[in-house]
């Protein structure tokens, strides 16, 4: 197209370059979209009347983020409370110490590839289970209480930590970890002087990151009889005590910042 | 690096002393920690039905196999709510979260005093609560169904979204900016061309991204009652259908595995 | 033309950039403007276009004191100054043209632009400024997909097409190299030289400067310490200018280099 001249452009309109090329592509897109849209929306069965009603005690939850009940029911948000951070730790510690050696076998620059298929399984398996499932199964075999919430929200740590961990790995600066092998260092030394180094800070950044994801999910585990503060929002929701409820969320809300605010604080400091 | 000198003899350590006991005594207390933690896991645990863990496992998983291949007929409208629960979420959240992305970021909102901190509590609020959560409450306040899990995953996505877009907002080349302010143009116009272009790929990315994690929460909202396959999911366990029960998590995991799949070939042609 | 009366701009941190800058530039004049690195040469060309809003003083545009308008009159006096900049600053992910035509943005209506759907004798423009340097038939091609030099000259594009009686031109060569340098340079100074335009480059080369510009601003400290011709620069002058240097040796490359060209022209 290099031998187009001045004058066979000038006077002709000028479009911007259409995204998908093919025309026939990109309306059969846009066109299937939109049907879609309108197929599911006409799918959808939403009864106007409930909403209308519904939107009274809407407002009243509103309302109740003002004047939050942190009081009456306390030794309950307190219990279900702690048990959600003690699970939340307990998980973080064992799910993190647990995918340090997965995520290096996951690493396929550093693991030999029958250790790397094992370990690439084992994180598929982690994170193609929802928590709320796993944690399902969890009870049915354990019983109600902490101990599947413990077991659930470790095992979904290893899939996210380690799949991350592996991929930083994957990623490092090979010349550094070549020239620590360079100077005769064996498998473990290598791993601590070679390739630790480069992929500890974001490891302690990650970790921090998981444990704040912990708390958010240790919240909702309640719901299936898996221990935490979840149980208590339910029973608040079910009685319809929006004061309750909102003093919980808030207090859920809390902790996400201040876990937030301190693993901004950690990241600054590691790097 | 200190080098102590010991008699004759210097000798290199990696730390001082101090550094060296106040970083045992952090470990010791992390340690101490985590012991106790468990130990209130322990408690709440009756050990007996733990013991009796792998004779249950086994049990459930002889009841659950083969799967009920039949039960599929009846799984075509609720694999169709979930895929719409997600797709009208995620819409939504991104049209809601576009102009809170906007107020929020530091260099396009309107005012760093008032508006920010009030983009930046709806990002966190939304953010640090489930979409379980808030779908619990929704069936609360609209009454359980499909809407209930749209409007769900609509709000818990906001927050996501409208954090990493604003981060995205943040980073752009600000003399691509400048210049197109030097050329005369209006406030909406430095938006069109200026800003718009450079954060186009990290939205269609966010878009992506948060649509597959939304599919994946959609199938468990029906747990609460909120439509989709977590419905039958809840219904099957509740008379304790092992055989359904297979089946339904092979559909989700099946649903997850595409979703993932569809997410990264879209992600590929975008960037 | 321009008329800049004490323009004087102090930073919140309590820098002062430019100590009541006076300054007259007439009608289809070039100016180099030199000086070290945070003399206040980026500012003093963002304070004339209010990129940066300068503390007190005047900038007479054709008698129109630039620091007292509104957004809107400001907008329309935007139009009259084009802006080139020191890294090209292209939308990157629109196309060449795309680019070319925001230069229009302010004649424009929003929908109009947002649709890009620019008027025909816009388009045509368009068109005609990027066969004069030599990039018509990259016009659909990413402005990222484009080589610096290239980009540089989108730039000049998109400033040209606004029309203007003035170019503000920022460190038009900081990210390119020699030879690339010269080339827009020289097209810079002849693109003004065709259209009468007046331009203020902000250059660190002097060698570059002497090469095409009639006559040089020296700033230090955010006050003018120069303003002649290129020749009149001696090395006390750029001592006075840059500080301390052994200025010899720049001063006679920028001859022999002079006679470089002439013999290759």
């Amino acid at each position: 197209m290099s031998d187009v001249t001045l004058d066979q452009m000038l006077g002709k309109s000028w479009r911007k370059p259409a995204f998908v090329k093919n025309a026939a592509l990109r309306w059969t897109l846009i066109v299937g979209f939109v049907v879609y849209l309108i197929a599911a929306y006409l799918t959808i069965e939403v009864d106007w009347g409930r909403v209308y009603v519904g939107l009274d005690r809407g407002w009243a939850f509103v309302l109740a983020f003002t004047s939050p009940d942190f009081t009456s029911r306390w030794s309950d948000i307190w219990s279900g409370l702690l048990e959600s951070i003690v699970m939340t730790v307990a998980a973080s510690v064992v799910g993190i110490a647990i995918s340090i050696p997965i995520g290096l076998g996951a690493a396929r620059n550093i693991a030999p590839l029958p250790v790397y298929m094992i370990c690439r399984g084992i994180v598929a398996i982690s994170r193609a289970l929802q928590e709320i499932i796993v944690a399902i199964l969890l009870v049915a075999i354990f019983g109600f209480g902490p101990l599947a919430g413990f077991l659930t929200l470790s095992f979904a740590t290893i899939g996210f930590l380690s799949k991350l961990l592996a991929e930083d790995i994957e990623a490092m600066d090979r010349v550094q970890a070549e020239a620590i092998k360079a100077s005769g260092a064996r498998w473990t030394q290598w791993i601590n002087y070679g390739v630790q180094p480069q992929v500890m800070p974001r490891l302690v950044g990650l970790s921090i990151y998981r444990i704040d994801i912990n708390f958010r999910e240790s919240a909702i585990l309640g719901l299936v009889g898996a221990g935490g503060i979840g149980a208590t929002l339910n029973t608040a929701f079910d009685r319809y005590e929006y004061d309750t409820a909102a003093a919980i969320l808030l207090l859920i809300i809390g902790i996400v910042m201040a876990l937030e605010y301190l693993s901004g604080i950690v990241r600054a400091r590691v790097q | 690096m200190p080098v102590l000198a010991r008699g004759d003899a210097q000798i290199w350590r990696r730390r001082t002393a101090r550094e060296s006991l106040t970083r045992a005594f952090g470990w010791l207390l992390g340690l101490a920690v985590f012991a106790v933690c468990w130990l209130m896991i322990s408690a709440k645990t009756t050990w007996f039905f733990v013991f009796d863990a792998p004779r249950i496992a086994g049990d459930i998983w002889t009841r659950a196999t083969p799967p009920r291949w039949e039960y599929i007929t009846q799984l075509g409208r609720p694999i169709w709510d979930t895929l719409n629960i997600a797709t009208l979420g995620t819409l939504i959240a991104l049209c809601l979260a576009v102009p809170v992305a906007f107020l929020a970021a530091r260099n396009t909102t309107p005012s760093a005093l008032f508006i920010r901190p009030v983009a930046l509590l709806i990002i966190v609020s939304t953010r640090s609560i489930n979409s379980l959560i808030w779908a619990l409450l929704l069936i609360a306040i609209i009454g359980p169904g499909v809407f209930a899990g749209v409007i769900a995953i609509a709000i818990r996505s906001i927050g996501f979204c409208a954090k990493l877009l604003y981060e995205a907002i943040e980073e752009i080349d600000q003399t691509q900016v400048e210049a197109i302010t030097a050329t005369g143009a209006s406030r909406w116009q430095v938006m069109a061309y200026g800003i718009v272009p450079q954060i186009l790929p990290a939205f269609a990315g966010i878009a992506v991204f948060r649509w597959d994690i939304n599919i994946r929460e959609s199938t468990v909202l029906g747990l609460v009652g909120a439509g989709g396959i977590g419905l039958q999911l809840s219904a099957s366990l509740n008379v304790l259908a092992w055989p359904q029960v297979s089946l339904i998590l092979i559909v989700i995991l099946v649903a997850v595995v595409i979703s993932e799949w569809v997410s990264a070939k879209v992600r590929g042609a975008i960037i | 033309m321009l008329r800049l009366q004490k323009l004087t701009k102090t930073y919140k941190t309590g820098d002062q950039a430019l100590k009541a800058i006076d300054l007259d530039v007439p009608k289809g004049q070039v100016l180099a403007l030199i000086g070290p690195s945070g003399a206040g040469k980026s500012t003093m060309i963002r304070c004339i276009n209010r990129l940066v809003e300068p503390t007190s003083g005047a900038v007479l545009l054709e008698d129109v004191d630039l620091t007292g308008l509104g957004s809107g009159a400001l907008r329309k006096a935007r139009r009259e100054m084009g802006m080139i900049f020191q890294e090209y600053a292209l939308v990157e992910r629109l196309t060449v043209m795309e680019n070319v035509l925001s230069g229009r943005l302010g004649y424009v209506g929003f929908w109009r632009s947002f649709l890009r759907r620019y008027p025909q004798p816009d388009v045509d423009e368009a068109f005609r400024l990027l066969d004069r340097v030599g990039l018509l038939h990259m016009a659909d091609k990413r402005a990222d997909e484009l080589s610096g030099g290239q980009r540089q000259r989108v730039g000049i594009c998109r400033a040209l097409i606004q029309n203007p009686k003035l170019l503000l031109v920022d460190e038009p060569t900081a990210s390119l190299d020699p030879k690339t340098s010269r080339q827009i340079m020289r097209l810079i100074t002849e693109l003004c030289q065709e259209r009468g335009l007046a331009a203020i480059i902000n250059i660190h080369d002097v060698a570059l400067a002497q090469m095409f510009v009639p006559r040089v601003v020296g700033l230090r400290f955010g006050e003018i310490v120069y303003d002649g011709l290129p020749t009149g620069l001696t090395p006390d002058k750029l001592t006075e200018i840059y500080g301390e240097e052994d200025w010899e040796a720049t001063i006679e490359k920028v001859e022999e280099e002079q006679e470089e060209i002439e013999a290759a022209e």
